[in-house]
Parts: structure tokens; C-alpha cells; sequence
């Protein structure tokens, strides 16, 4: 394999660049994921049928801690990915570590809402608005959980075998990944409770 | 005993017990062939773990051929019980079934995979690469097509099949109306297939943007890439919308959501619209393939440079821009009222526009051509004519006031077979004749070639035209007989002799490949049609490297002018090449996938849970595994090259 010295790690073979512009397509598809369970979202919304509506369930405190969190992880990982780049291996694993705990720290928050929501008796049956919004809201929550495994088998591989073109690129595209879970979360933050606590 | 008795068939005739007892034979009969020819280790080695292109687009072709079968005898039943007035061929719920998985059939498991055969086999040799961009995912997105495909066609003889239609609207598709496992085979079998198409669709978006020939900017890709490239665009934009959409209709169906219901707040016209925003686009990844087929076929057989690259690039993105703008022309009379339905008509109707550029295009090439009338380009001029008449009927169509009368009537069945058929399904058959000797290294027999091509058509105007006139007449599509007294008698039994004589024109198809395989030269050197690009400019048979040296690109017509103006394609010497290795993970895991989709259909958590816990350890798997590929050193290549070059003369 080519690596190519005047190029960050993660892009130092042709096969890094390819995976990362392949993850981005990915984004992409993803993107278009997340617009159909918004537009499905909004066409649902007030679609409550018997069950109770957004304003009667939306707990601003708990969702105030989750976006604090998943917020601050997506810096934290963003340091991680500077740390990698100056080859300090040490920090970038600390870095990332602090991500997957904030990650797991957003994870149990929303548990509990979710908790709370079937106490409240919104269920997945209850109508089509909370259909839809637990969908939306899972389908979130399924990406962090899928990502905070992942995310650990990155970290493992780093303190296995070092910061070598290939770990380098994959924990490049984790960040991507992650930094796109929480532009996803500002859209649900914003257009699912606010506008429904509105 | 009641835990077995779900799996029967709802509506058990003589015909499904005659599939299950030939399906029981066939399986058998292969397990005994391949054991007494001892290939399981063949099988395994070379087919089953390969990741190399031009390998998994032959098992895309495979499937594609078998499925052509499979939905063509659908079509031959339905046109059966159609030929005569009170027809008791076929009850109503074994209609409905019939077409629905006719529908779903040739779609996603003949048109699908045929294209998709053509992105694998050619796309790489079409840009000068070694393979595509992601092997190992390749290899995984046919896997779980296949399955896919495989869950989908058991439906047949365990639980019964889908019998809402194969759009499978709400409430019809939900648990009230369908009650029968037939539609959790439709939203599980599709969402495990679909996810194999996504991959696809990144797969060769990555391919084509990083790894073409030194010198081939996009503006020099051979149309049926740019094509290719547009198509998987749209893949990757809608297949996520269907994604979507079959979740949330599984969990109607499984887990007692209200989605797509009539009460507690559920919207059944949700199901519809979110439908046709990958419905619409979808088409179009069909018939964009098909358009840069002919593009290739026209300009190699009319000897000249495809007339206005630039328009045909641009009308193709324009095409698939307004792809996802026209989805509600799809239920006009569904109550949007005047404001949208005008709105979605316009849109609807400019598509015809871009279109019309690419029939112009074709016949300015076609203009003062040396025309070389082979089977391939017999398609291609039979092609233009029948499918602007389908393309005009669909102009009618889209007069949203006028839909009142079309709608779900026969003439709609007409226009969009008449558009598919000449213009996808004609690109495919056109494809496969002028690929046959790249691949397999002997042509198909031209006289048969143009017979079926003949054939076809004739049975094609004789099955559709009678369509438009009964559907004007009144004539409801998906209803499964009709009295005497409507008058439409005549004109169905027209058209199920033309559908007769398609079969036989199909049947002629393979007998024209037993015939060849048989009887043709194989002393026809690695360039039969003169043709124009570089797929063309290596060994026949391709070697498992591609290009022993990767070529430089100077023009569109690369190979041609390498031909005829001494441009230099291959210029330095051989060096070890780069190559992944096997892998058994794509097929394995796909066949979990299979026992999870199974599971869900029949809602068995235990084991679905189990084999999801399989699919999540095959990706922790491939999260440690290293695999840094392998090299095939220099002699190998130089004495694979001398071989081939030998194996010419």
C-alpha cells in the first residue's frame, strides 16, 4: 500500500480517501433518512387521536441535559481528531474516551425519557404523533447506541496497534459520524420539542 | 402442530402445490449436481466468496434471468385469465397475489439486478479501474439483494404472497385488510434487498468520481457512466425515503403502530406520497442505465460520435432533479385539489422535455451513421418509435382534469408497460447481446438474436396496444374478471396472444444462449463489434486485474481513437497490482440476515433476536479483522498477459 507522507493519516492511502468520501455519500443517505422521518414528523404531529400531544409530555430538563451532553461530546471528539493529528495518541484516547462517556451519559437521559413517555401513556400505539415520535426519537437513539459500541472498538484497536493509517481513518470517519448525530439532535431539539412545547 | 401451521398457504390451489413440489425437485436437483460434480468447493472458492466485479455482476445477471422467468410467468397467468369474459383460471385473491408479486418481481428483482449487473460488470472497465471502490461491500450489497430476493419468492409457498398490489397502499396493506404474512414478506424481503441496493448506489458513486483513468474527466466518462453515476445519485436520495417507509409499515404490521391506519391519528395517504417519493426516482434509476445503453449501442453501430455529449449529460440532470418532483402525479384523484395536482402536472409534463432531447440526440447520431443493423442496434431503432409512443401517453397522463378518466383503468397498465418494455427491458436484452462476447468470449447468434427481437415487438404492440383502448373503454386495472357484456373480450384476447408470443420470444432468448454456447466461434478476438470504449481495449476473457497497465484517457471515444488515430492507451510498464482478497463475511452474513428477515415475517422474536445478535458479532468481526489484500506480482501478470494474447491468435 501507497502512503503518502504530506497528507493527514486518515488520508494517506488511496484507500483511506476513498472510505472517507464513500462515508460522506453515506451521510448523505442518512441525511435523506432523517428528512423522511421529519417530514413524516410534521405531517404527524398534531395527529394525536386520543393520546395526549407534544405540550402535555415534552420535559424541557432532561432534554436541556441530553443536547448540554451530546453537545459537549461532539467538541471533546473534535479535540480527539486534533489530538490525532499532532500523533498524540495518549491524548486522542483520553479525548475519545470522554466522548463515549458523554455519549453513554445522553443514552441514559433519553432512557428515562423514554420511560417517562410510557408512564405518561405515550406509547409506541397510543396515536401516529407518538408513533412518530418515538420513532424519530429512536431511530436517533439507536445511531448513538450503534455509535458508542463502535466507538469502542475503534478505541480498542488504537491502543492495540497504534495510530496507524488505517485506525487514524477509521476514527476520522467515527468523528464525522458523531459530529452528524449532533447536528441531527440541534434539528430534533429544535423542531420536535421546542416547536412542540411552543 | 400450531406453532407449523402459520407457514401453510392461506389460499392452497393446484398451482402453488405444483411450485412447491417443483421448487422441492429443483433445489434437490442442484444439491445432487453440484455434489456429483464435486464444484461445492468451485462454488464456494470462486463464486460465493468472491468480491470481484465482473464475478458479482454475473450473479446479478443469474438472478436477474431467473426473476425475468418468475414475473413473466405471473404475467402469462394473469393475461390467461384475462382472455376470456368470467374466467375461473384464477379467484380473486390468487389475482390479487399474482400481480402484486409480478409488480414487486420484475421492479426490484429483474429490472433492478439486470442494471445492476451492468454497473458491476462494466463500470469499472468502462473508467480504466481494477475493480470498484468498496469489493468487500459489493460482495455484501448482491448478498442481500439476493436474499432479499429469495425471501421475498419463498413467500410463494410458505404463508402465502402479498396480495395488496405491489405500491401496497394503507389501510388495504395493513393487518385489518391483509391478513396474511404476504405483506411482512413485502416490507422485510424489500427493506433486506434495499439496503443491498443502498450500498450499491455509494459504492459506485465513490467508483466513478475517484478511480476513472489518468485523463478522464467527467466530462470524457463514457455516457453509460455518466448514466450509471446519475442513477446511483438518485439511488442514494430515495432509497432512504423507502427505508423509512417500510419500517414504519413493518411496524404497523408487527408492532401495532398507527402510522398508516384509520384511527388514532394514523394518515394512510402518508403511506402513498412517501411511496412515490421513492417510487417516481426509482423509474428513472431504471430507465437512466437504459438510456446510456442505447447511447453506447447507437453511437457504436451508427459509426459515429454520440451527437450532443453535453445535452445528453445535462438533460440526464435535469431528468433526475425532476425525478423527485412529480411523485403525486401518481393519485391525482385522490383529493390534493386543483392547486398541487396542476403543479405536480407541470412538472410532470417538463419531464418530457429533457427526454425528448435524448430522442433527438440519438437520432442526430443516428444521421448520416454508417448504420450497422446487428441485434443490439435492431433493439435500439425499435426502441425509439414504441417508446415515444409510451412517452406521449404519459403526457396524456399527466393532465391531472384528464387522469379523472385513466386513472386505474388498463391504460395506465399500457403506458408504463409500453414505457418499461421498449425502454428498459429492450436495453437490458440490447445490453446483454452486445456484452455477451466481452464476458463469455463467443457471441449470441445474430438470427436468432433479430427473430426475438421481432418477436417481441410483435407480441409487445399486440399484449399493450389493446390496453389503451379497453382502459379508455373503462377497463379497471387489478380486477380479476369481467362480464361478457363490457365488450372488452375481443380485445384481451389479443392481448394475451401477444403476451403468448413474447413467451415464446423469451424462450427463443434462451434458446439462442444454449444455441451459442454450443455452435458459436469462439475465435472472435476481444473487440467483435468495432466498438468505441475502454472496456473493449482489454483480453477477452477479462483478466481478474482488468488492465495489465491502467490506460490513459484522451477523448470520449478512448479505445476508438486508440484504433483509429494512434492514440497510445497503455503506455509504461507492468507493476505488481494491487487486489482484495475473498471473503466467506458478505455471504455469511447475509444469510443471517435471511433467517432474520424470516423471523420477523413471522413474527418468531426468539430467533430474530438471535440472529440479529449474529448480524451485530459479523460486523464486530470486520471491525477487528485485517485485511491489507494481496499483490499479483509481476510474472503472474506478464504470463497471464502472454497467455491471453496467445489464446487470440
Amino acid at each position: 500500500m501507497k502512503v503518502d507522507n504530506s497528507l493527514p493519516l486518515e488520508y494517506s492511502t488511496e484507500e483511506n480517501s476513498l472510505k472517507i468520501l464513500g462515508f460522506w455519500i453515506f451521510l448523505g443517505a442518512e441525511i435523506m433518512l432523517f428528512a423522511t422521518l421529519f417530514t413524516a414528523y410534521f405531517t404527524l404531529e398534531n395527529r394525536i387521536g386520543n393520546g395526549p400531544s407534544g405540550a402535555e409530555i415534552f420535559e424541557i430538563s432532561p432534554v436541556l441535559v441530553e443536547t448540554i451532553l451530546l453537545l459537549t461530546s461532539s467538541f471533546v471528539i473534535g479535540l480527539g481528531i486534533h489530538a490525532m493529528r499532532l500523533g498524540n495518541k495518549k491524548a486522542m484516547m483520553i479525548f475519545f474516551s470522554i466522548t463515549l462517556l458523554l455519549g453513554a451519559g445522553f443514552l441514559g437521559f433519553e432512557i428515562y425519557e423514554f420511560i417517562h413517555y410510557v408512564h405518561v401513556g405515550a406509547t409506541l400505539q397510543t396515536s401516529a404523533f407518538t408513533a412518530i415520535l418515538l420513532t424519530t426519537l429512536g431511530t436517533h437513539g439507536l445511531h448513538v447506541t450503534f455509535g458508542l459500541v463502535w466507538g469502542l472498538f475503534i478505541l480498542i484497536q488504537i491502543k492495540k496497534r497504534g495510530l496507524t493509517p488505517e485506525t487514524a481513518n477509521k476514527s476520522f470517519i467515527f468523528s464525522l459520524y458523531w459530529h452528524f448525530l449532533d447536528i441531527i439532535w440541534i434539528f430534533i431539539f429544535s423542531f420536535i420539542y421546542l416547536k412542540g412545547m411552543m | 402442530m400450531d406453532f407449523f401451521n402459520r407457514f401453510a398457504v392461506p389460499h392452497p390451489s393446484f398451482l402453488i402445490y405444483g411450485a412447491m413440489v417443483s421448487i422441492a425437485i429443483a433445489m434437490i436437483a442442484v444439491v445432487v449436481g453440484i455434489t456429483y460434480f464435486k464444484k461445492w468447493g468451485y462454488l464456494w472458492r470462486e463464486w460465493l466468496t468472491t468480491v470481484d466485479h465482473k464475478r458479482i455482476g454475473i450473479m446479478y445477471l443469474i438472478v436477474a434471468l431467473l426473476m425475468l422467468f418468475r414475473g413473466g410467468v405471473d404475467a402469462i397467468m394473469m393475461r390467461y385469465q384475462l382472455s376470456m369474459p368470467d374466467n375461473t383460471f384464477l379467484d380473486s385473491q390468487h389475482y390479487n397475489e399474482v400481480f402484486t408479486t409480478h409488480g414487486i418481481v420484475m421492479i426490484l428483482f429483474m429490472a433492478m439486478p439486470f442494471i445492476t449487473f451492468f454497473f458491476n460488470y462494466l463500470i469499472p472497465l468502462q473508467i480504466g479501474a481494477r475493480d470498484v471502490a468498496f469489493p468487500r461491500l459489493n460482495a455484501l450489497s448482491f448478498w442481500l439483494f439476493f436474499m432479499g430476493a429469495m425471501l421475498f419468492n419463498m413467500s410463494f409457498v410458505v404463508g402465502g404472497s402479498p396480495d395488496s398490489g405491489w405500491t401496497s397502499y394503507f389501510p388495504l396493506a395493513g393487518n385489518e385488510f391483509s391478513t396474511s404474512v404476504g405483506t411482512n414478506y413485502y416490507m422485510i424481503a424489500i427493506q433486506i434487498a434495499g439496503m443491498g441496493t443502498l450500498m450499491t448506489g455509494i459504492n459506485f458513486i465513490t467508483t466513478i468520481l475517484k478511480m476513472r483513468a489518468p485523463g478522464m474527466k467527467l466530462m470524457k466518462m463514457p455516457m453509460f457512466t455518466w448514466s450509471a453515476f446519475i442513477a446511483n445519485v438518485i439511488v442514494v436520495f430515495a432509497f432512504p425515503v423507502l427505508t423509512v417507509l417500510l419500517a414504519m409499515g413493518t411496524m404497523d404490521r408487527l408492532f401495532g403502530t398507527n402510522f398508516f391506519t384509520t384511527d388514532n391519528g394514523g394518515m394512510d395517504m402518508l403511506w402513498a406520497n412517501l411511496f412515490w417519493v421513492w417510487g417516481h426516482p426509482e423509474v428513472y434509476i431504471l430507465i437512466l442505465p437504459a438510456f446510456g445503453l442505447y447511447s453506447e449501442i447507437i453511437s457504436t453501430f451508427a459509426r459515429r460520435n454520440l451527437y450532443g455529449y453535453k445535452s445528453m449529460v445535462a438533460s440526464m440532470v435535469v431528468i433526475s432533479i425532476f425525478s423527485f418532483l412529480v411523485w403525486a402525479h401518481h393519485f391525482f384523484t385522490m383529493g390534493q385539489g386543483p392547486l398541487t395536482n396542476s403543479i405536480f402536472s407541470i412538472t410532470t409534463m417538463a419531464i418530457a422535455v429533457p427526454t425528448g432531447v435524448k430522442i433527438f440526440n440519438w437520432l442526430f447520431t443516428l444521421w448520416k451513421g454508417k448504420i450497422v443493423f446487428t441485434t443490439p442496434m435492431l433493439y435500439s431503432i425499435l426502441f425509439i418509435p414504441l417508446f415515444t409512443l409510451g412517452g406521449v401517453t404519459g403526457v396524456m397522463l399527466a393532465m391531472s382534469a384528464a387522469d379523472y378518466q385513466y386513472h386505474n383503468t388498463m391504460f395506465l397498465v399500457a403506458h408504463f408497460h409500453n414505457v418499461i418494455i421498449p425502454g428498459v427491458v429492450y436495453a437490458m436484452i440490447a445490453g446483454l447481446t452486445f456484452y455477451w462476447p466481452k464476458m463469455f468470449g463467443f457471441m449470441l447468434n445474430e438470427k436468432l438474436g433479430k427473430w426475438t427481437a421481432w418477436l417481441l415487438s410483435v407480441g409487445f404492440v399486440l399484449a399493450f396496444i389493446p390496453m389503451y383502448i379497453t382502459g379508455l373503454d373503462g377497463q379497471a386495472r387489478r380486477m380479476y374478471t369481467y362480464s361478457e357484456s363490457t365488450g372488452f373480450s375481443t380485445l384481451n384476447m389479443v392481448s394475451f396472444i401477444g403476451a403468448a408470443i413474447m413467451a415464446v420470444a423469451f424462450a427463443l432468448l434462451v434458446y439462442n444462449i444454449y444455441y451459442s454456447i454450443r455452435y458459436a466461434s469462439r475465435d472472435i478476438g476481444s473487440d467483435p463489434w468495432d466498438a468505441r470504449s475502454l472496456e473493449w481495449a482489454t483480453h477477452t476473457p477479462v483478466p481478474e486485474y482488468n488492465f495489465a497497465i491502467i490506460p490513459e484517457v484522451a477523448s470520449t471515444e478512448a479505445f476508438w481513437d486508440s484504433k483509429k488515430k494512434g492514440h497510445e492507451l497503455f503506455k509504461g510498464k507492468i507493476e505488481k497490482i494491487h487486489m482484495p482478497n475473498n471473503s466467506p463475511l458478505p455471504f455469511i452474513m447475509s444469510c443471517i440476515f435471511f433467517v432474520f428477515g424470516f423471523s420477523m415475517v413471522f413474527s418468531i422474536w426468539p430467533v430474530a433476536i438471535i440472529a440479529l445478535i449474529g448480524i451485530l458479532a459479523c460486523l464486530t468481526y470486520r471491525s477487528f479483522e485485517k485485511d491489507h489484500g494481496r499483490y499479483i506480482s509481476v510474472e503472474e501478470i506478464e504470463e497471464t498477459e502472454a497467455k491471453l494474447r496467445g489464446a487470440k491468435k
